[in-house]
């Protein structure tokens, strides 16, 4: 009863903040000074084509029609002008970007996968290794061991991916010439191959965040040793492994989850660093190409998607926190000073 | 004390820029294709390290490098100081004006901040960068953007830790002998953050910085011919096969003066405020 009413207030509150973000992405990308009749126009463009331009796009009509129209397309699509020469954009209709004649979604559908790729692997293999090391660091806290998994989280936590990304290209792809520096196969043509030139970016974007993780888990862990349950559990008689790896680890794993959804969502959202490094197509790239061109339906649809992303991994972050944290389902959340 | 030193280092070498570089007669804006082979790439070893090129040169113009990093040190410190400045005003003034009224007002601001936590900063930043005129500073612009999206990390801290000291005795004791709210904010309250105000801010400097030269990498930073690192990071591309040397100067540079201000603000934390867990400025 109560998980059901957590749920529903949940995704009530997601919705609510979605329709925010897509009126604040409208009013940033739609209102602002660049007029995207304007840029489809071109610079030679006659007051009476702009005119045109602007009844087809729909922008002649007032803001709030606008939005209705943005709003509505993704629900139900929508049609660009009239008769023989209308563009039908069908649902969900993020825009249209009428400077590469397709729709935004379908220009989405064929970068995402690469962004998604990259951001899937390389999110697994930070949480491992990053939870790992901060566990192993706080066991042997002042060791060795400890100083040395510190000493290179520090330099993950300082230098740029870019920085790192090219390095890794500079020794595995330049002097071993053991893996491929650049470009991305799809998954359906040939998985190896597609796992072979994603072993680079997984890896250096795994070792920037996995530092800032072994970073967090550490100092949580250190923090859940000192507590009351883990004493309890160790007179229990527990043995050290199930203390650390159940009863402390629960705890430690609900900060490290909250922020690995932000960063998995925002990830999805185009990887625009690693995509340049590494030269592949997803939507960082598409992004920087439609900024670099003034394509404001892409900027504004590729924006929405990305915040969407985040929302919604917030939204299962929340979830997955009820069901990590023994409390919540008990009793209420108490706000303590 | 080391992350001290090299941050003072680099400070010195964004204000003294022009004369560090003027001791070899260098500037970053003078092309010196005498110095390259026929291929762009710089002649000698070490991407044309010499006794007036102390770090170098820039393969395709030769340009010098040791200039274009003190001038490049002053892009990176002005953005990177300006935004955290920017951010840990509007993030101050959030934080206590939360944590300091409680109730329907800190549960806005607090959901607000979440909000625009959870926003993909980058992503959000590049697409702004398209509707900047192009006669507008790019510096400028930068610290606005960067410092709009970077106070919620400064707010949350700030919030729990006015919350904690609204309860203290002293704030409750000011408060009963009828001081005013303008009052206990100024002399009871603030004084009593500054620590943690300068913790969180000096951890949230690197990550400004790092945002800065990852803007000017794709493009989108201070337009050549002004020097940015992040911009010869990304020139250095094309160029890792034949002349890795050229990445290396702009790279060191970032990688050190992040890492040296990492290393002071966890310094800075532990001796000042062992207790504060904030989350980091990424």
């Amino acid at each position: 009863m109560r998980i059901t009413r957590f749920l529903l207030t949940r995704i009530a509150g997601m919705i609510g903040v979605l329709l925010l973000v897509s009126l604040a992405t409208f009013l940033i990308f739609y209102l602002l000074p660049a007029d995207p009749a304007r840029a489809e126009c071109g610079k030679l463009c006659l007051p009476g084509e702009l005119t045109q331009v602007r009844a087809f796009m729909g922008l002649n009509e007032p803001v709030w029609r606008q939005y209705l129209n943005f709003l509505g397309g993704i629900f139900t699509g929508r049609t660009y002008g009239a008769g023989a020469n209308a563009i039908v954009c069908a649902a969900p209709c993020l825009g249209y970007s009428f400077q590469q004649n397709t729709t935004v979604l379908s220009l989405i559908g064929q970068t995402l996968p690469v962004t998604a790729s990259i951001a899937v692997g390389a999110a697994v293999l930070w949480l491992v290794a990053g939870v790992l090391a901060g566990v192993v660091s706080a066991l042997r806290r002042g060791r060795a061991l400890d100083r040395a998994v510190m000493a290179v989280a520090i330099v993950g936590v300082s230098a740029p991916s870019y920085l790192v990304g090219l390095l890794a290209i500079l020794l595995f792809g330049f002097k071993l010439n053991i893996l491929p520096d650049s470009g991305y196969v799809p998954l359906q043509q040939n998985p190896g191959q597609w796992a072979f030139h994603l072993i680079l970016p997984w890896c250096v974007l795994a070792f920037i965040s996995a530092a800032i993780y072994a970073r967090l888990t550490r100092s949580q862990m250190l923090d859940a040793l000192g507590e009351d349950y883990v004493r309890t559990a160790r007179a229990k008689g527990l043995r050290e492994a199930s203390v650390v790896g159940k009863h402390a680890l629960r705890n430690v794993m609900i900060p490290v989850i909250t922020i690995f959804g932000l960063d998995f969502g925002s990830l999805l959202g185009g990887a625009v660093i690693t995509e340049k490094v590494f030269s592949m197509y997803g939507l960082g790239a598409l992004l920087i190409g439609a900024v670099e061109s003034t394509d404001l339906s892409v900027i504004s649809g590729v924006t929405l998607l990305a915040a969407v992303f985040v929302i919604v991994a917030n939204f299962l972050v929340d979830v997955v926190y009820k069901l990590l944290d023994p409390r919540v389902l008990r009793t209420p959340v108490m706000h303590i000073g | 004390m080391t992350g001290a030193a090299v941050v003072v280092f680099f400070a010195l070498l964004a204000a003294f820029a022009p004369q560090l570089s003027g001791i070899t007669g260098n500037d970053p804006y003078t092309y010196h294709l005498n110095l390259l082979a026929g291929s762009g790439v710089p002649n000698g070893a070490f991407g044309g390290i010499s006794a007036s090129h102390w770090l170098g040169v820039e393969p395709q113009t030769g340009r010098d490098l040791f200039a274009i990093v003190a001038y490049g040190a002053q892009i990176s410190l002005l953005v990177g100081v300006g935004a955290t400045v920017l951010a840990t005003l509007i993030g101050t003034v959030l934080g206590v004006t939360a944590g300091y009224s409680g109730g329907l007002v800190d549960t806005l601001l607090s959901r607000f901040t979440d909000l625009t936590i959870a926003f993909p900063q980058l992503i959000f930043m590049i697409a702004l960068v398209s509707l900047v005129p192009a006669s507008f500073p790019k510096q400028y612009f930068m610290i606005a953007v960067i410092g709009v999206f970077g106070w919620p990390s400064v707010a949350r801290v700030v919030r729990g830790q006015t919350k904690v000291l609204r309860n203290r005795s002293f704030v409750v004791a000011a408060r009963a002998v009828g001081a005013s709210p303008v009052h206990v904010l100024f002399t009871e309250i603030l004084p009593n953050l500054a620590s943690t105000i300068t913790v969180i801010a000096t951890m949230s400097i690197p990550g400004a910085i790092g945002t800065e030269a990852a803007l000017s990498f794709l493009g989108i930073g201070v337009p050549p011919p002004t020097p940015s690192w992040g911009r010869e990071i990304s020139s250095a591309i094309a160029w890792v096969s034949v002349d890795p040397w050229y990445l290396a100067a702009p790279g060191l540079a970032l990688f050190l003066v992040t890492l040296a201000l990492n290393a002071f603000g966890d310094g800075l934390r532990d001796a000042l405020d062992p207790r504060m867990t904030g989350r980091r400025q990424r």
